[in-house]
């Protein structure tokens, strides 16, 4: 009975393994979260880092993050919905589309640091736009795209081709058929794909340290006038956004608190991945109710 | 005079074919940009990457054998060191094995989510891996810092920061790459062969052992490979645990560095254009070529897992 005790080592290794990943996570989640969440506080959110001192808090990068994250969202979903749409409704089967595939696919295994470079010698040297959150989201976009794109393109062909007869044969060009008929019946794929797009970009620093830079100046938050330099709203300024912010202060911060600071911010960032992570099943459950029959 | 107006109105090009043209030429324009894109990041990189070779006049041989990392300054023959050698041994080093280390605990995770627990599996497990692929790499980065560091260095002696430290932390950021590619191939294996396998009398585990890994393998091996090009790639998180010193690794716990730790720490502190400069961009080259690569070999395995 050799075989059947096999199958029973083989079956319990792999209850083991599988335990040990569920172990893995646990521990990396309760580590973040207890080390980090007892430093969140209204205090810690609202006031700007110090660079020497104790008691330094995230609040200019936490808003440099969220800005940045809408900014690259605004270049870039247009840019994947006009690409998903193509790919799914216009591309023939020919040289080009493969060509097109190939570049996604290569644009998608980039290494981001390999994208920030890019951006830095691009868009801060050549384009004279310097650190700047504006660099910092056009740089996001290149590295989102290839996702986004991907998930516009999984979205549509999910829709029936029925769909696309029933739009064709009343009349309307394939063009209006992809943005009344199709679009609206892919959404809630297109937008639970969005949000974890947004859950990634929140995240990234490597694509960000020479794009957006690595220092926050101070905000004045009353100025709205976005053309100002001091203004949150600028897109002209450097923005050092949270998951910079980590990097920074662990690999060259002299803060007496780093480990604390990072601590937190690290919580915060989890917390607010996560937070994409299941507001996007919820939205895109939500908006399928709402918007089918089903 | 009527006959005229209605020909025109006819033969006019309606409101629903300059719509349709429009869109086609809006989303081809999308399309055309990322292709752009790609295209000018090779461009731009490669130019740039090419500049220690061309302007610089350093041997290409030299810089991927030489050890010696310090391009402002000249060995005793007056040669600039750029040897390349460190970097590169310290990325396929931790690529390799936190490749190793992840390939069974994938397996293993994969096995339990199809064939043993389907249900408890897509349960427990399946959130567990989208929860990992969610975490943002600088988390990785800090907790490899504050946890797996100081625990090398309480168990191993030396300094902590090293190979093994980056290859810890790697391997818990290509896991669920790779989980999820390896669940993919498994699930794609047809039904009718473990049927086949276990009214021959088969175990499961031997069903599994000599049928569905037998089957999965091409698609494993791509997932394996996706997984390496991630932790090849990676940058800040094993940038904050591998030391940084550009040294040939003695063993797994000396300070080392990769081409990308290497790349996030001394491209700010160079002047565009000078040897020291170009010297890293032919890092990043050899990064983005590295990257290719991965995607050739994974484009490989596809054709030949499909003949079968």
């Amino acid at each position: 009975m050799n075989a059947k005790r096999a199958d029973k080592i083989a079956t319990a290794i792999i209850d083991v393994v599988a335990g040990i990943i569920v172990l893995i996570l646990a521990s990396l989640l309760g580590y973040i979260l207890f080390r980090g969440v007892p430093q969140i506080s209204w205090h810690f959110l609202t006031s700007p880092a110090k660079a020497f001192e104790k008691g330094g808090g995230i609040a200019y990068q936490l808003f440099n993050s969220f800005y940045l994250l809408f900014l690259s969202m605004l270049i870039s979903v247009p840019i994947a919905l006009g690409a998903g749409i193509y790919l799914s409704e216009y591309a023939r089967k020919n040289w080009i589309t493969e060509v097109v595939r190939t570049s996604i696919e290569i644009l998608s295994s980039l290494p981001s640091v390999v994208v920030g470079l890019f951006g830095f010698l691009i868009f801060v040297l050549q384009w004279h736009l310097g650190f700047s959150i504006l660099s910092g989201a056009l740089a996001l976009t290149v590295f989102n795209l290839p996702l986004l794109t991907r998930n516009v393109e999984d979205a549509l062909h999910q829709v029936a081709f029925t769909q696309r007869e029933a739009g064709l044969a009343l009349g309307l060009s394939r063009w209006e058929t992809v943005t009344r008929v199709v679009i609206p019946e892919a959404l809630p794929g297109i937008i639970s794909g969005m949000v974890l797009g947004a859950g990634r970009v929140f995240g990234e620093a490597a694509a960000l340290i020479y794009t957006a830079g690595q220092s926050a100046p101070a905000l004045d938050f009353t100025n709205w006038n976005p053309m100002s330099i001091s203004s949150p709203l600028s897109p002209f300024r450097p923005a050092e956004t949270l998951a910079v912010h980590i990097w920074k202060i662990n690999s060259e911060g002299i803060q007496p608190d780093a480990a604390a600071v990072s601590a937190g911010a690290s919580a915060v960032l989890i917390i607010v991945v996560l937070l994409f992570n299941f507001g996007a099943r919820y939205l895109g459950k939500l908006l399928h109710k709402k918007m089918t029959a089903a | 005079m009527q006959n005229d107006e209605i020909r025109k109105a006819l033969q006019k090009t309606s409101r629903a074919t300059r719509t349709e043209r429009m869109g086609k030429i809006i989303s081809f324009s999308c399309i055309a940009l990322i292709v752009v894109v790609v295209a000018a990041i090779f461009w731009f990189v490669a130019s740039r990457g090419i500049a220690t070779f061309t302007e610089n006049g350093v041997n290409l041989w030299q810089f991927l054998s030489k050890t010696a990392w310090a391009p402002g300054t000249t060995d005793a023959s007056g040669v600039p060191k750029t040897g390349a050698l460190p970097m590169i041994v310290g990325s396929f080093g931790v690529t390799f094995l936190s490749a190793l280390i992840a390939t069974p605990f994938a397996i293993g995770a994969a096995l339990f989510m199809t064939e043993i627990a389907p249900k408890r599996g897509g349960k427990i497990l399946q959130p567990v891996i989208d929860l990992l692929v969610g975490i943002p790499s600088v988390v990785y980065g800090f907790v490899g810092l504050t946890v797996v560091v100081p625990a090398i260095r309480h168990i191993f002696g030396g300094t902590g920061f090293g190979i093994l430290a980056g290859m810890f932390v790697l391997f818990v950021m290509i896991l669920p790459t790779v989980t999820s590619m390896t669940i993919e191939a498994i699930k794609a294996v047809p039904r009718r062969y473990r049927e086949a396998s276990l009214a021959l009398g088969a175990t499961r585990w031997q069903t599994i052992y000599k049928v569905v890994l037998r089957a999965a393998t091409p698609g494993i091996m791509t997932g394996i490979v996706f997984g390496m090009a991630r932790a090849f790639g990676e940058a800040l998180a094993v940038q904050m645990v591998i030391g940084n010193a550009a040294l040939m690794p003695h063993n797994l716990i000396s300070p080392a560095s990769t081409l990308t730790s290497v790349l996030t720490s001394g491209i700010g502190n160079t002047v565009m254009g000078s040897l020291e400069n170009n010297a890293l961009w032919s890092l990043a080259l050899l990064l983005l070529l590295m990257s290719l690569a991965f995607n050739l070999i994974v484009r490989w395995i596809g054709k030949r897992g499909e003949m079968k």
